[in-house]
């Protein structure tokens, strides 16, 4: 069974349509990550999926209609909102104490394992935490929780380097395994890159990019051409050019390796540049080459 | 999306069976939520029957000895009476204060959680907002109500001991506060005007709740502007007073529904239990209106909890 299904998943507020008819498969065991500019749509679609919002089309959680069985979907769902939602009033026991008083699947020794990890003290008030130690709070409730799918929306928002790696590193190693899935959206996809097994940029509504890492590594090749093969390089329609130090790198889709080879290096690009071509071209149709 | 193997599949390992799960009380522990957060649910009564009685045990040891004189040549009647005023100006204060506490209660209970963004991580627990709402209905509806009877009934015992102290001393009968106020009695009483009145004052409840999950900001502006402007309107328009009579007969109706005496300015101690009517009570058809209004004004918070979202 798929994780989530999604048919003609629409939302309008007004004559704005924030998503216009996606259709979108999750399968369980994956890490989604899912990435778009701001106002693309993405928190729309994960508010449809937590059944925080109502929505037009077809989708599915878990085989449960969110907008209809949000509380009963909950128990096989955890979230973490864009920043630190936990109510500041509480108090570190409290919340241990309220999660266990009312999830199913939530154990508290484990929770409290992580939280002795931490320097996060149980008498504390949230309000008493910095930004990272309420993100470790929330994080230490979410992993002893025994869920099948994890919805993170710009989980590391405002948090430094340190915590922000811990983050993810905590979630691969202590979390993730074959039964769960996980989405993520982030702005800053260069640190979910390596944890994530699928790839989907939403921009404007629509769903622009959807594929495997894996098929994304074979796909897409970036060459760094010199100045005097750069017409050969762009008589292969790169979709997307750029300049560092003086030189073009030149992004291909589906080009063939060996032919590429001989233009220069060829390595697989960053997330935020395919991003940068595929929404650049999106944005501005003129602009970009053959997409 | 296909299947493939990265990198990170092969170190992972393999899933891990689902642990049983573990028995859970969504009401409780959302109505003890309730009570972590909003603390002034029992700390305001409290604090009203500490100054109300501190304030009498100082007033009660300078008792000057003209009005204590006074006191003992009463008749015995005319004495207790006197007496039960303290009392009955404690028990009005407690009873005042939760009143005053569910009104700020209940504007902020749907309005607070999307004020701080944590809608979004309560939303996040497995609570249907059903559960949510009527665990914050419950508030005004049972623990205030019980909390205030609590308090009052803890009141009663502590002036009872003191008054057995006091009243010796300046020369009249010891057990003259237990006479105005027998213990079984009292209690009745205080049940009864207590359940009375907050089956009376649901709709409000419900009334408030609508607007806290409602309005964006100054949910009291929402909750009472409306009504004041209707009331004016009313008048001006048609020169008549149907809207003030209702709220006003909405307010202290209970008074006059659920006692023979039928004086609405009646006090604490002029209730008395030959006077209280039950029968009446419940067959008053403000009653059920008022809980039929109640019950629809709870469920249209409940539905709307579903489309609300941090403002």
């Amino acid at each position: 069974m798929s994780c989530i299904e999604a048919h003609g998943l629409r939302k309008a507020f007004g004559n704005t349509v924030a998503l216009d008819s996606i259709d979108l498969r999750v399968e369980t065991g994956r890490i989604l990550g899912l990435i778009g500019p701001n106002g693309a749509g993405k928190t729309t679609a994960l508010n449809a999926i937590l059944g925080l919002a109502s929505y037009e089309g077809d989708l599915k959680v878990l085989g449960r209609d969110p907008w209809r069985d949000r509380d009963e979907l909950m128990r096989d769902v955890c979230f973490i909102a864009d920043v630190a939602v936990l109510p500041r009033w509480m108090r570190v026991s409290q919340a241990l104490d309220y999660v266990a008083g009312v999830h199913p699947r939530f154990d508290r020794a484990k929770a409290e394992a992580f939280l002795a990890k931490t320097s996060i003290q149980r008498s504390s008030l949230v309000r008493s935490l910095s930004k990272g130690m309420v993100t470790q709070l929330h994080l230490a409730l979410i992993m002893a929780i025994d869920a099948k799918l994890l919805v993170l929306d710009e989980p590391t928002l405002g948090l430094d380097i340190l915590y922000r790696k811990e983050f993810y590193d905590t979630l691969l190693n202590d979390y993730f395994d074959h039964s769960r899935t996980i989405v993520v959206t982030t702005h800053q996809v260069e640190e979910v890159q390596h944890i994530l097994t699928d790839l989907m940029f939403i921009n404007r509504g629509r769903i622009v990019l959807d594929c495997s890492m894996e098929a994304f590594e074979q796909r897409y090749a970036e060459v760094m051409v010199a100045p005097e093969q750069l017409a050969a390089a762009r008589a292969l329609g790169p979709l997307h050019e750029r300049q560092v130090f003086g030189r073009s790198i030149l992004l291909f889709d589906g080009a063939d390796r060996k032919t590429l080879a001989e233009l220069g290096e060829v390595r697989t690009p960053n997330i935020a540049d395919l991003f940068v071509a595929v929404i650049g071209a999106d944005a501005a149709p003129t602009q970009g080459a053959a997409a | 999306m296909s299947p493939s193997n990265t990198l990170l599949d092969s170190a992972l390992p393999p899933p891990a069976p689902s642990k049983p799960t573990t028995k859970t009380r969504p009401f409780y522990w959302s109505v003890r939520r309730e009570l972590w957060e909003n603390r002034s649910i029992y700390i305001a009564p409290l604090a009203a029957a500490g100054v109300v009685l501190v304030g009498l045990i100082i007033g009660a040891f300078h008792l000057p000895t003209r009005w204590a004189h006074m006191v003992s040549t009463l008749d015995p009647t005319r004495q207790s009476q006197i007496v039960a005023i303290p009392y009955a100006i404690a028990a009005t204060a407690i009873m005042a204060t939760a009143f005053v506490v569910a009104i700020f209660y209940s504007l902020g209970a749907l309005q607070s959680e999307r004020r701080d963004r944590s809608i979004l991580f309560w939303k996040s627990l497995p609570v249907s907002d059903l559960t949510t709402v009527m665990s914050k209905a419950v508030i005004p509806l049972v623990v205030l109500p019980v909390v205030s009877f609590v308090i009052m009934l803890v009141t009663l015992l502590f002036m009872l001991a003191v008054t057995a102290v006091v009243l010796p001393m300046n020369g009249a009968p010891a057990n003259l506060l237990l006479s105005a106020f027998p213990l079984g009695k009292t209690t009745v009483e205080l049940a009864y005007v207590l359940v009375v009145f907050t089956l009376w004052h649901a709709p409000i409840w419900g009334w408030l709740m609508l607007v806290s999950g409602w309005a964006r900001r100054a949910t009291f502006l929402w909750a009472f502007g409306p009504p004041v402007v209707a009331c004016v309107f009313e008048r001006l328009a048609f020169n008549t007073s149907y809207l003030p009579a209702l709220l006003h007969y909405r307010l202290t109706g209970a008074l006059t529904e659920a006692f023979n005496a039928g004086d609405a300015s009646a006090n604490m101690n002029h209730l008395d239990l030959a006077q209280m009517d039950p029968l009446k009570f419940m067959f008053t058809p403000g009653l059920w209106l008022g809980l039929l209004v109640a019950a629809i004004l709870f469920a249209a918070a409940v539905w709307q909890r579903r489309y609300r979202a941090p403002i």
